[in-house]
């Protein structure tokens, strides 16, 4: 029988090779590109400079201006998501549900796209972000006015609510996508596939507080998630706070979500990737989970947005469309093994 | 003040027009051993949801220690009172242990290394399964997993505790039900726990029962020892069996006949 007796890595070691992964690939990332930098350039810029103009060094303010704030986005984005797909699968018992299946970053996708499209410009760039927000945050909150009734929310229901919403979201995304000229299409690109090209230490700051609200406060409710594999009633039978964490759960993934399209425009696949791939490793412990998942998606991402600014520079890939790429079949592979075929 | 660990106070539950259960009352002390008995429909499920704390009763109170259920913080409530229901599924490829490690308190949840996981798996016969995957145990392994879950919930709490058992032994094989029972049995006798069980099979509840509620149609009709409420007569009028005893020393056993015309 397969996977009869699951084997599970001992999850400090494991979540220690993750961060350090994620060290190397964040260092990697900052040397490798149109022009490399090698780590003495750095290291001087650094020492003799701090945060300075790094002495005039090209290649130091290349990494400090434009790499350095692009890998801490992709980090934040990549933990929010893969943090938050985590728990949105805990929540639903289903291990497809993530950020983008459940229509979140389809509402915020729409959110943007409409102010592309309709806004024409007038409302300054400022605006899109904002707007992709809110659209994560009126999404869900439909989502949850559909499956709550006389003070209780259904979970199959808002499964079900998330996935009617996402599928209308994307049908009035791609009315609007019909609508654009070919200005907006281009900037429509960068929502609907995903990039961190324009990243700046100023975005960063902007959004940083709402992405790692969802990363570090997620975790914090991983006894109710465990006890939500029993299913609710069983959860509520081993003393959580069941309801409580349903709207904990849905109000850190919108906001993080959404501060995570704002930032990046939508990228599939990780929220759903990563979890998936720690639970093989460590197992179902959501206190162990969410952080390794957290750790994974901030690795993925950042890989992926390194091999999307280089595979054809000086040009870019949109990342959303890297990460399936590469994903897609890796996780093929997986699941085709895991099945003994 | 009574020394009774349960005590359901004329509990009445209406959906819509139907009552589902009508003015029903009784006590129980820690060291009984409850078997609740009815056709189906009667109002069992019902009436341990009630005891559970799931479903506020219309009118009636339940109360444990004392204290009426809907009084009791859910976590305090989770340390005197565990619950097994009909059907756990359970959501993840989780091991064995990693369940039963579900069901652990405070500090110790989710740590499947802890010692009484092992404990209570081995006091069920499944102490081998300890590292298999959810999906590759049957439905009987399921059950004494799941048994070690709810027994490891309130393990360690000190004083009376309720243990409510839905149909916990359904899928087990006749000798796993009467081993589980004895299990269940010896806990009982040590005289910290209240056990009401929810069965179907009438000797099961003749052998593990010290008392037997029979429900009928939202009523408690008879709330007794087994031999005085599975009366032929009793289980006639209820379930329209024809029945009788069969005395021997060492125990009667109540033989079905079948159906009543």
């Amino acid at each position: 029988m397969r996977d009869a007796e699951p084997r599970r890595w001992p999850v400090a070691p494991t979540l220690t090779v993750l961060a350090v992964l994620l060290a190397v690939a964040a260092m990697i990332a900052a040397l490798a590109g149109p022009l490399s930098v090698t780590p003495a350039t750095l290291w001087q810029g650094l020492w003799y400079d701090g945060l300075g103009d790094g002495g005039g060094e090209p290649g130091y303010r290349v990494v400090r201006d434009l790499r350095l704030p692009r890998i801490v986005m992709a980090t934040l984005v990549g933990a929010a998501l893969a943090s938050t797909g985590a728990a949105l699968q805990g929540l639903f018992r289903n291990p497809l549900a993530d950020p983008g299946l459940i229509g979140i970053s389809a509402g915020a996708a729409l959110g943007a796209v409409a102010v592309i499209v309709l806004g024409g410009g007038a409302l300054g760039h400022q605006a899109i972000p904002l707007a992709a927000f809110l659209g994560a945050l009126v999404t869900t909150f439909l989502m949850w006015r559909i499956a709550s009734r006389g003070g209780e929310t259904r979970v199959a229901l808002l499964l079900l609510a998330g996935i009617a919403i996402g599928a209308i979201a994307m049908a009035l995304t791609g009315v609007l996508t019909f609508m654009a000229d070919d200005n907006e299409l281009r900037t429509l690109t960068f929502w609907s596939m995903g990039s961190l090209a324009h990243s700046r230490w100023s975005d960063v700051a902007l959004v940083a507080p709402w992405l790692l609200a969802g990363t570090l406060l997620m975790p914090l409710l991983a006894r109710p998630l465990n006890g939500l594999m029993l299913g609710e009633q069983a959860a509520l039978h081993l003393g959580h706070g069941v309801p409580r964490a349903k709207r904990a759960v849905m109000v850190l993934g919108a906001v993080s979500v959404g501060a995570a399209v704002a930032a990046a425009g939508q990228i599939s696949f990780v929220g759903l990737v990563a979890p998936h791939l720690v639970r093989l490793l460590i197992g179902v412990d959501h206190r162990w989970l969410i952080p390794g998942a957290g750790l994974l998606g901030a690795l993925l991402t950042v890989f992926a947005d390194t091999l999307a600014r280089t595979l054809v520079a000086p040009a870019e890939l949109p990342i959303g469309l890297v990460m399936a790429l590469l994903g897609g079949p890796f996780f093929l592979v997986l699941l085709l093994r895991r099945n003994g075929v | 003040m009574s020394d009774a660990l349960l005590d359901v106070a004329g509990v009445t539950v209406r959906a819509g027009q139907r009552t589902l259960l009508s003015q029903v009352r009784f006590q129980a002390r820690a060291g009984e051993r409850l078997a609740l008995l009815g056709p189906n429909g009667a109002g069992k499920s019902t009436l341990m949801r009630v005891l559970a704390g799931d479903l506020s009763p219309d009118a009636g109170a339940v109360s444990l220690h004392g204290r009426s259920l809907r009084h009791w913080p859910l976590a305090e409530l989770a340390r005197r009172r565990s619950v097994m229901l009909q059907h756990t599924p359970v959501g993840f490829p989780v091991r064995a242990d990693e369940v039963v490690a579900l069901g652990l308190p405070g500090r110790r949840h989710g740590n499947a290394g802890d010692p009484l996981v092992g404990e209570l798996l081995a006091r069920f016969g499944v102490a081998h399964l300890r590292g298999r995957a959810w999906p590759s145990l049957s439905g009987g392994e399921q059950q004494r997993v799941h048994l070690a879950r709810v027994l490891a919930q309130i393990w360690d709490t000190p004083g009376p505790r309720l243990l409510l058992l839905d149909e916990s032994t359904s899928a087990l094989d006749p000798a796993q039900q009467y081993r589980v029972l004895e299990q269940l049995e010896v806990l009982a006798e040590q005289g910290d726990y209240l056990i009401v069980l929810v069965c179907h099979d009438l000797n099961l509840a003749n052998a593990f029962a010290s008392r037997v509620l029979m429900l009928d149609q939202g009523r408690l009709l008879a709330d007794d020892g087994p031999r005085r409420v599975l009366t032929p007569e009793r289980l006639a009028a209820v379930y329209g069996l024809r029945s009788r005893w069969l005395e021997h020393p060492d125990g009667s056993v109540l033989h079905v006949e079948g159906a009543l015309e």
